[in-house]
């Protein structure tokens, strides 16, 4: 059914639909929403058979969705920037322990500086920790990957982070298709662990494992989160079939045929650059769009082919690996190694910096003339940076560079708009 | 595409103006995509929100920084907030004042626009009288529809409906249908 609602609305209404029996909250913008509307639903009796709970941090809430999903519960929760840091110990277990929890994450840029705004910090700092990452373009994926999202947990006994942009997508109201209940039923079968603690047959989950067999339990896990490039497109398919449209699969392609220039993306930002591209193509340009969904495992053979056909890629990234560029950026030039093409790593987005279209023509035209850095921060406002550089040449006691920075471009509520 | 950006303050229900016009967009069939500027905002501090509204799906996600309308919910903001700031020449500005426009010292703004698709009303007055709180939101809706004509007054009030119950729907209804008509009045005694 069409519906006009807000994103997080979305998602807290497809998460009922698959049924969850456990769900732990633990509040932090810009995911709250999503939570509360769930607990409302709980509250309400309109999602029956479920046990919410409210915890006391984030590092609690994956502690509890550990022992409910061990205990053999569907288990759900929803985290953000500071929040999936702290969790991330028990986040580890999750994935090493093998439990298919399904967790949103409501992307948001890590401090210090302290700031609430949307980018992939988060959800990347916790790449390597086992877990599969899914990236939603819009509303729609989002509330789309979440019922993929607990099959495919389910079936590998692995935990995934449905990753959607903070704000842009949980604030934004759009027009999503919510599924039915039977749709979903008929998709997302009742959760059957692999692996469960049982009263009855008494196992233990959680051994301690020393060198002899610690490589090995690794390699498995490696092993099972590559099995999900195989199931992943499955799944897609077998989506389409029941709901009528395409969501989710490794990633998406436009206009790559013919394309001598491919930017690559990851999240809601792939809309503003295809509006882009179009404009583009209208005037001539061979550009095309690569979207990362499946960030985790990463599509390796995949990107390799969507790429294949072209000079040169530029990934657009709303993260920074400190001291080398990007980090998405790596992935990809794994993917393409030995292929000769050229590459090019742009960071956008950090901290809530608004992309722009006028900002994305200039940068892809640059591109496309093989004039752009290997590394470009794209609307770096140098005359800032350049200030701080010089101060600190010139005294040793410059003091915090966050406030200095603040300082120098006056602290206005609505600068951009 | 249509793009709308509504000016005002925490608390005046900025960012549930701009859902709302979405939400009444959508009950006339066209896609819409409604948006809060993601501050932290605070009751009195500027806020900002937008819509979009177009007849196919809306991939853009960068702020509205050339509107093709404005919704200004709180006219102490002109001498704060650039609220003009990337209007078209040919756009549509809603304030919610008793004054005039050259009243409150934008004589020179309406003679570089179209004054016809310029107005004021009194949103809070109206809010007042007939929901008994000073919250401008809907009743601007109201008026926009009349000054702009992109969406229906009926739109409107589906979008209330959805929104609020009771009391507090039927108040708005009244609030924004008397802005429309007041708008309405205005635009055809200045323009007629």
């Amino acid at each position: 059914m069409l519906k006009q609602m807000e994103g997080s609305r979305a998602v807290a209404e497809a998460v009922a639909l698959c049924r969850p029996e456990v769900i732990c909250a633990y509040p932090i913008s810009p995911q709250t929403h999503i939570v509360e509307a769930l607990g409302e639903m709980v509250k309400d009796g309109e999602l029956q058979d479920c046990e919410y709970l409210n915890v006391e941090s984030e590092f609690a809430a994956m502690s509890v969705a550990i022992g409910a999903s061990a205990a053999g519960a569907r288990s759900y929760t929803a985290t953000a920037s500071q929040g999936l840091l702290y969790m991330a110990e028990a986040a580890f277990n999750a994935a090493g322990l093998g439990l298919p929890i399904v967790m949103t994450v409501a992307n948001r840029a890590i401090g210090a500086p302290i700031n609430i705004w949307n980018d992939h910090s988060d959800s990347l700092s916790m790449r390597d920790c086992g877990w599969l990452q899914l990236f939603a373009e819009n509303n729609q994926e989002a509330l789309d990957l979440h019922i993929l999202a607990f099959r495919l947990a389910e079936e590998l006994s692995l935990p995934i982070m449905v990753c959607m942009d903070g704000f842009i997508l949980t604030h934004a109201y759009e027009r999503v298709d919510m599924p039915t209940q039977a749709q979903v039923d008929a998709y997302l079968p009742p959760y059957e662990p692999r692996q469960v603690l049982d009263p009855a047959e008494p196992v233990s989950i959680g051994a301690m494992v020393g060198p002899e067999a610690f490589m090995e339990v690794r390699y498995l896990a490696h092993a099972k989160q590559m099995e999900a490039l195989q199931l992943i497109p499955q799944y897609a398919e077998e989506f389409r079939k029941v709901f009528g449209r395409d969501s989710g699969g490794l990633l998406h392609s436009y206009h790559t045929e013919d394309a001598e220039t491919i930017i690559v993306a990851m999240g809601s930002v792939l809309g503003t650059i295809k509006d882009t591209v179009d404009e583009l193509r209208a005037a001539g340009q061979r550009i095309g769009v690569l979207g990362i969904t499946c960030f985790r495992p990463f599509p390796i053979a995949a990107v390799a082919a969507a790429l294949k056909q072209c000079k040169r890629f530029v990934v657009l990234e709303k993260s920074l690996a400190v001291g080398l560029g990007g980090i998405l950026a790596v992935n990809v030039r794994m993917a393409v190694t030995g292929m000769g093409l050229k590459g090019y790593t742009v960071i956008a987005g950090l901290g809530g910096r608004a992309i722009t279209m006028k900002s994305l023509h200039a940068l892809f035209l640059k591109a496309a003339a093989d004039e752009l850095d290997l590394v470009t921060f794209l609307d770096l406002d140098w005359r800032v940076v350049n200030r701080q550089i010089e101060r600190e040449k010139a005294h040793r006691r410059t003091g915090p560079v966050a406030e200095a920075l603040l300082r120098d471009v006056g602290v206005v509520g609505i600068r951009n708009y | 595409m249509f793009q709308v950006r509504i000016h005002g303050r925490g608390g005046q229900g900025v960012v549930t103006a701009a859902e709302m016009l979405s939400i009444a967009a959508f009950e006339e069939g066209r896609h819409a995509q409604a948006f809060p500027s993601f501050g932290s905002e605070r009751t009195g501090a500027p806020v900002v929100a937008f819509c979009r509204l177009a007849d196919q799906e809306i991939r853009l996600r960068e702020p509205i920084m050339e509107p093709d309308a404005l919704i200004i919910q709180d006219p102490t903001l002109l001498h704060q907030v650039d609220v003009f700031a990337g209007l078209k020449p040919d756009g549509y500005i809603l304030i919610n004042t008793a004054k005039t426009f050259t009243e409150l010292g934008l004589a020179d703004f309406v003679a570089s626009h179209l004054p016809e698709r310029l107005c004021t009303v009194s949103a809070t007055e109206l809010a007042l009288r007939h929901v008994g709180r000073p919250v401008p939101n809907v009743p601007l809706l109201g008026g926009f529809a009349a000054v702009s004509g992109i969406i229906r007054l009926e739109s409107v009030i589906k979008a209330i409906r959805e929104r609020f119950s009771g009391k507090v729907a039927d108040g708005n209804i009244a609030a924004a249908t008397e802005a429309y008509k007041i708008v309405r009045n205005k635009m055809e005694s200045t323009h007629a």
